[in-house]
């Protein structure tokens, strides 16, 4: 262990381009981090498309806690927590499923699945109890952005509106890819666990400087062409839209080469179906826009991060370990698309996937590292010479700069002294 | 010599015998163990990065299944740990083999049994044959057993069995795993 006071000071340990191993490893710095980032900010949940018929549930999480992702019977979408009131028992032991109630097995408690108390067994020895006192806990707030759930543990706040800020934008690029205008997340979550802290995940999502390195052997095998535009010649961009959501901009590239699909390693005339919807969608201009700049690489602090084709969820569970949820993403209306998202997917992503195997052998090996005594301080000044605003008034950088990774640095620090 | 039931034949008993139901056995016999030799030689390409060897064990139209959420999802819905095509599988191992998939640099250190052998059916030059895998991985990480319930389908091709279909449905495949880059 590195050399710490007994009460961590942030504000000594991060610094605006250099950052203390021990916010990686040291357990109570871990601990307040769920208590004032996982548990206090707007964490994404799930999606509307996991749960789309009334009584529908399926268990997700916010940080190490299990929620209930529920659409309860009136349709309304609701978070509870998987904890039986009485004696603390876990209540549904299923990931997902439809029902209106549940039922605690210990001791056969019923709730419904809008989280009240609806019964008890042997009612007798319970006269005069105010049932109303003992529903299943809640997430207190809950936000919807065109179909992306957020759960926040604080009462009072930033709006989710207000949170998400400039990151909205890349939410609607995503779903301007959709003819319908929506997304459908339906082909289930690869689980792919990681012996590491969960930010140097989140620092690696938007960073543009380890492809050309990690994923040579990739870029080497297969001729995708994505490699180019992590090299310094690239014109693609990072960008810290504030609040820790970053994103790794890759539109200059595409609109230069001016190929609609290029982005998906493809061309209009293998997506005929695809092509047509969007056409009837938008029209022709705009849809050929949409097909040209693609879909976002954004970071959405601290957990949702949308990869192009993949929708990643990073979930803390300890100092030291880390789970990554990956699903393909699915675009209403395109079963064309659809297919070929899914194919890559499943060949890039999760625990044998070619690029992200390679990605987390990394992590682990930051972690091992961060544990290390000397140097205590690790660097993030790439490109900060070179660091400017945009026309919105967002930093950015060159796509190899550590524009993200300095823009986290500063939300976190702000959370973390609040 | 004579018997009173077809499982107490010893396969040499049954080879003197010299009738059809002997045979029969003598074949059945012989035929799993060449099953039995097949997947045991497959399993130590895989444990000894043998990547060469083991791409060549595939035939043109192979699929290569690791399944997640459960051991019969729809790999073309849903999302799989691996759905290999023949192209797919030359690509993992190509990769493997530039030395800089770092993940298996260095390679782990593997010890894999492969057990309770099923013949399943036979249909044509074709065997259905399940078995039960258990392997253990050493790396940079530290120690991890993997334990899956295998479906194999071997093809007859030139007198040698080949892999036509390879299902890995790993007992845990519903909760979070780690990396699993090496050849399973």
């Amino acid at each position: 262990m590195l050399h710490m006071p007994k009460t961590p000071d942030y504000r000594s340990l991060v610094e605006p381009t250099r950052v203390h191993s021990s916010l990686y490893t040291d357990e109570r710095i871990f601990q307040d981090e769920l208590e004032r980032i996982w548990y206090r900010t707007w964490v994404y949940v799930g999606h509307v498309s996991e749960v789309p018929n009334p009584n529908d549930y399926v268990t997700k999480s916010i940080g190490p806690t299990p929620v209930l992702l529920v659409r309860d019977r009136a349709g309304e979408i609701r978070l509870l927590l998987n904890k039986c009131p009485h004696r603390g028992n876990q209540l549904c032991a299923y990931r997902r499923g439809n029902r209106t109630t549940f039922t605690c097995p210990y001791h056969s408690w019923t709730f419904s699945n809008t989280g009240d108390l609806i019964g008890f067994a042997f009612a007798d020895g319970y006269e005069g109890c105010d049932k109303r006192q003992f529903g299943l806990g809640k997430v207190p707030r809950i936000g919807i952005y065109r179909g992306f759930i957020f759960g926040s543990f604080a009462e009072d706040g930033p709006s989710l509106d207000e949170y998400l800020g400039g990151a909205k934008a890349s939410l609607d690029q995503l779903l301007d890819n959709s003819p319908e205008g929506e997304l459908e997340l339906t082909a289930g979550f690869l689980q792919h666990r990681t012996k590491a802290n969960w930010k140097f995940i989140l620092e690696n999502e938007t960073d543009g400087y380890h492809p050309a390195f990690v994923h040579s052997s990739i870029f080497q095998v297969s001729d995708s062409g994505i490699g180019k535009l992590y090299d310094p010649r690239s014109s693609a961009l990072t960008r810290d839209f504030g609040n820790g959501h970053t994103e790794f901009d890759l539109r200059p590239e595409w609109r230069r080469l001016d190929k609609p699909l290029q982005w998906f390693g493809t061309n209009e005339g293998r997506l005929p179906d695809y092509v047509r919807a969007m056409t009837g969608a938008y029209g022709p201009e705009r849809a050929r826009q949409i097909m040209i700049d693609g879909t976002p690489h954004t970071m959405i602090f601290p957990n949702l991060f949308i990869a192009e084709i993949q929708l990643f969820v990073i979930q803390p569970i300890a100092v030291d370990e880390t789970i990554q949820h990956v699903t393909a993403l699915q675009f209403k209306g395109a079963p064309d698309f659809n297919r070929r998202l899914r194919q890559q997917t499943m060949g890039s992503v999760g625990p044998a996937g070619l690029l992200l195997a390679d990605d987390t052998e990394m992590y682990e090996r930051n972690h091992r590292g961060a544990a290390i005594r000397d140097p205590e301080w690790l660097t993030l000044t790439r490109g900060l010479h070179r660091e400017r605003r945009d026309e919105n008034g967002y930093l950015i950088g060159h796509s190899t700069d550590e524009v993200p990774q300095r823009g986290i640095w500063r939300h976190y620090l702000e959370l973390m002294t609040a | 010599m004579s018997s009173t039931s077809a499982s107490s034949l010893t396969l040499a008993e049954a080879a003197s015998t010299g009738s059809d139901h002997a045979h029969r056995q003598e074949d059945a016999g012989e035929l799993m163990h060449r099953i039995e030799q097949f997947l045991y030689l497959e399993a130590r390409l895989q444990d000894t990065h043998a990547y060469d060897d083991w791409e060549a064990l595939w035939t043109d139209d192979a699929i290569y299944w690791v399944p997640a959420n459960g051991h019969d999802t729809d790999p073309e819905r849903e999302m799989s740990i691996i759905y290999d095509n023949r192209s797919r599988i030359r690509l993992r191992v190509e990769q493997l083999k530039t030395g800089r998939h770092h993940t298996q640099t260095p390679p782990s250190n593997l010890a894999r049994l492969i057990s309770n052998v099923e013949l399943v059916r036979q249909e044509g030059d074709e065997v259905h044959v399940r078995a039960n895998m258990l392997v253990f991985e050493d790396n940079l990480r530290g120690e991890t057993i993997w334990a899956a319930r295998n479906e194999y389908t071997l093809r007859m091709v030139e007198g040698a069995f080949r892999l036509a279909r390879k299902k890995v449905a790993l007992v845990n495949n519903h909760k979070p795993i780690f990396t699993l880059s090496f050849l399973v």
